[in-house]
């Protein structure tokens, strides 16, 4: 019976698509309030951790916090590129008011589709474009990786890290920036090796690349793609490691010392909130560590409590807004001074990085 | 009584129409009932497709945006298979004719102005000519089987852009991320409407004149019968080499024109996120065309709906995405599987002929 019905049902959903799209059409039913629908594009699937996954916790979250007043929507796996523009564009076509897109490579899609929906607002993750209905924002989690840094600094005892590079982007290069700073601020002879995959997820390469690193004599291994592989691969050894992007402790173990995270609910449910108050502006969001965009997860067993403490004396140093991480003096790892001694590099210097501190072996293709 | 299956002596015109279309119906059933039992509506999630595909003109156009490069690579693929040579490498071909296309457009500084779009289209032609020439001379001259060295010259070519857009190339004011600069304004395909260009003007005019010349030419036919039996064709003292190699030639440019298309026509620079598999789905195409000129434009139009009202299945029904992807599979199992009731035919026994059969066979 239960066939014959899903038959029958596949055989009318055949004669729809012959027949008229039109009558198909859903009837809107008279609701007391409209939700702001909210759209995201994804470049990943949410999975149970990672980037993606990251960004859709706080998708959910969202939802929970606004109930009834917004009504989100995803969609995943939307590939970098020309693709890209017709996604977005069938969201603002469709009555979304706001459109998160969570890759640098949906910036100039976006950039196009936004020049043609002046009302829909459209906010981009990590890139450099804004328009009047076009905002940016990212998260400076190169502050949590150099806390990262002084954990992993401190617990090496070969002194060689082993770092998976993703691409030789300036997100990613910032990170591995950052990291080696902290790690050579509580330990000047640590050493950072750096090997690209070019992946953002791809267990098998990811897994290599850490296992090369292992066999060079890295006793810590981190990385920046979203597998967990890299991390597996040194507990297998007997190594330890950090993971990115999710708390990977939780898949992994605790040889996995901590990770640096997103956060990402605050800036959503907050920038929702301006969208359904008509209080939202265009502009450029970079926030760190002191409005908990970013964040360090909780620490494994594994690491002491005098580190502990001394990670969170830093943490106190950058929330405050004194000191960050990029001040100098920086050398980059051909011995040139690039950021003289008190300096502090901006925030355009940090979106086009395209050099290694000292410390890092490895090059910026 | 019992049933076979009796090759037919010729493909029967009615089975040609009813076929595809009684495989599609039977595809749209089965994909019905995935959808049922992953707790969609089958009806809406099909009115849903077929409006995100053809629902307004500006979504008729993102259909046609993904038709073209699948109308010109299934063009070229179809040709090659016509001569039982097994291009798999339209891919590879579109990638390296979209680099040719970019080394022009960017770097070929000393052209004036009006002459950039036709060199720009000539040179990404030639690039992919020279990217499906590279098997064609192997297989010809020492007899290499061009399935492997197409294949493997798909990567060399994603890879050499990858390399490009990542080193050399890679625009100095893109804050370091990868992709080159955007073309110049005189190198940008025009667009008919939406983001559809001049590629659609292109890919039916191939079509048209493919189908001219592997119908009505001598050429054609001795193509035809290099395509049936290559000895056949050498006892005829048809120049089979000589042939193929020019075919393939052509091939690659077809394959080489979607790839041309595709950097001055919708992304407008060589970046990440071009090679989205147009290549290969081409060969669905072809196939599913039955290699037949005139039927790829539609078979591509269809294709193209298939990929952009899949998304609708995420984004109205909210079901994963790659449901979508299943859903391109199921429905072209039937379809292709129908192709088998074009050449034969189900032809009921009686007992009696049974009973022969088996004291033939003792």
């Amino acid at each position: 019976m239960k066939k014959t019905l899903i038959v029958a049902s596949a055989l009318l959903a055949a004669l729809t698509l012959f027949g008229c799209a039109k009558k198909a059409e859903p009837v809107a039913e008279p609701a007391a309030v409209e939700p702001y629908k909210v759209a995201f594009i994804y470049i990943g699937v949410p999975g149970d951790l990672g980037w993606t996954h990251e960004h859709d916790v706080a998708r959910l979250e969202l939802e929970a916090a606004l109930g009834d007043k917004v009504k989100t929507a995803y969609m995943e796996n939307v590939p970098e590129g020309p693709d890209a523009t017709r996604i977005i564009r069938q969201y603002a076509q469709d009555g979304y008011d706001m459109i998160f897109a969570t890759s640098f490579g949906y910036m100039d899609p976006m950039a196009e589709v936004a020049a043609e929906f002046p009302d829909v607002k459209f906010v981009h993750c990590s890139g450099y474009k804004t328009s009047d209905n076009m905002s940016v924002y990212f998260g400076r989690i190169y502050q949590a990786r150099y806390l990262a840094g002084i954990v992993a600094g401190r617990m090496t005892k070969t002194n060689i890290i082993g770092y998976p590079g993703a691409f030789p982007i300036p997100e990613v290069v910032r990170g591995i920036n950052a990291f080696t700073l902290g790690a050579r601020s509580v330990n000047p002879k640590a050493q950072v090796r750096v090997v690209w995959t070019n992946t953002w997820y791809d267990p098998v390469k990811e897994r290599e690349a850490a296992v090369a690193l292992l066999d060079a004599g890295a006793d810590i291994i981190t990385q920046h793609q979203d597998t967990v592989e890299p991390q597996k691969a040194a507990q297998e050894r007997g190594k330890l490691s950090i993971g990115y992007d999710s708390d990977m402790r939780k898949f992994v173990g605790d040889t996995v010392l901590t990770s640096p995270v997103w956060n990402w609910a605050p800036y959503y449910i907050d920038t929702v909130k301006r969208g359904i108050d008509g209080t939202w502006k265009t502009g450029s969001y970079w926030e760190g560590l002191s409005a908990d965009v970013v964040r360090l997860a909780e620490f494994s067993p594994l690491v002491p409590q005098e580190l502990r403490d001394e990670v969170a004396a830093v943490k106190q140093k950058i929330v405050g807004g004194s000191w960050d991480v990029f001040t100098g003096p920086i050398k980059d790892n051909a011995g040139k001074l690039r950021v003289s001694d008190g300096a502090r590099m901006s925030d355009d210097e940090l979106l086009s990085l395209d050099w290694f501190v000292e410390g890092v072996v490895g090059k910026v293709q | 009584m019992s049933l076979v299956f009796e090759k037919r002596k010729s493909v029967s015109r009615t089975a040609i129409v009813v076929v595809p279309i009684v495989s599609f119906m039977a595809s749209l059933l089965l994909t019905g009932a995935l959808l049922a039992i992953f707790g969609a509506d089958p009806m809406a999630t099909y009115a849903s497709m077929a409006k995100g595909a053809f629902g307004s003109w500006r979504a008729f156009t993102e259909t046609l945006v993904k038709a073209i490069p699948l109308m010109l690579t299934g063009l070229g693929v179809a040709l090659a298979f016509k001569l039982r040579f097994w291009n798999i490498g339209a891919e590879g071909q579109l990638t390296l004719a979209s680099i040719a296309a970019t080394w022009v457009a960017l770097y070929w500084n000393w052209l004036p102005g009006p002459l950039v779009l036709p060199v720009l289209v000539l040179v990404g032609c030639a690039a992919g000519a020279l990217w499906a020439g590279v098997p064609a001379l192997l297989k010809t001259r020492l007899n290499v089987d061009e399935t492997l060295v197409t294949l493997m010259l798909n990567y060399v070519a994603l890879l050499l852009a990858e390399f490009l857009y990542y080193g050399p190339w890679r625009d100095p004011k893109g804050f370091g991320f990868p992709g080159t600069m955007v073309f110049p304004k005189e190198a940008w395909f025009p667009r008919i409407a939406g983001r559809a260009h001049i590629g659609l003007y292109f890919a039916i005019a191939v079509a048209l004149i493919l189908w001219f010349v592997l119908n009505r030419t001598r050429w054609g036919f001795e193509l035809k019968v290099i395509g049936n039996s290559p000895k056949a064709a050498r006892y005829q003292g048809i120049a089979v080499e000589r042939n193929i190699m020019l075919a393939i030639l052509l091939s690659g440019a077809i394959c080489g024109l979607a790839g041309v298309g595709e950097v001055a026509g919708i992304s407008r620079r060589l970046q990440q996120g071009m090679a989205l598999g147009y290549g290969f789905t081409a060969i669905i195409v072809a196939w599913m065309a039955q290699l037949n000129p005139l039927a790829v434009p539609f078979v591509a139009l269809l294709m193209g709906a298939l990929l952009v009202g899949g998304d609708q299945v995420q984004m109205t029904m909210g079901l994963p995405s790659s449901i979508g992807t299943l859903m391109q599979g199921m429905i072209l199992f039937p379809m292709l599987a129908g192709s088998l009731f074009t050449e034969y035919r189900i032809k009921r026994i009686g007992a009696q002929a049974v009973r022969e059969s088996e004291t033939g066979a003792a």
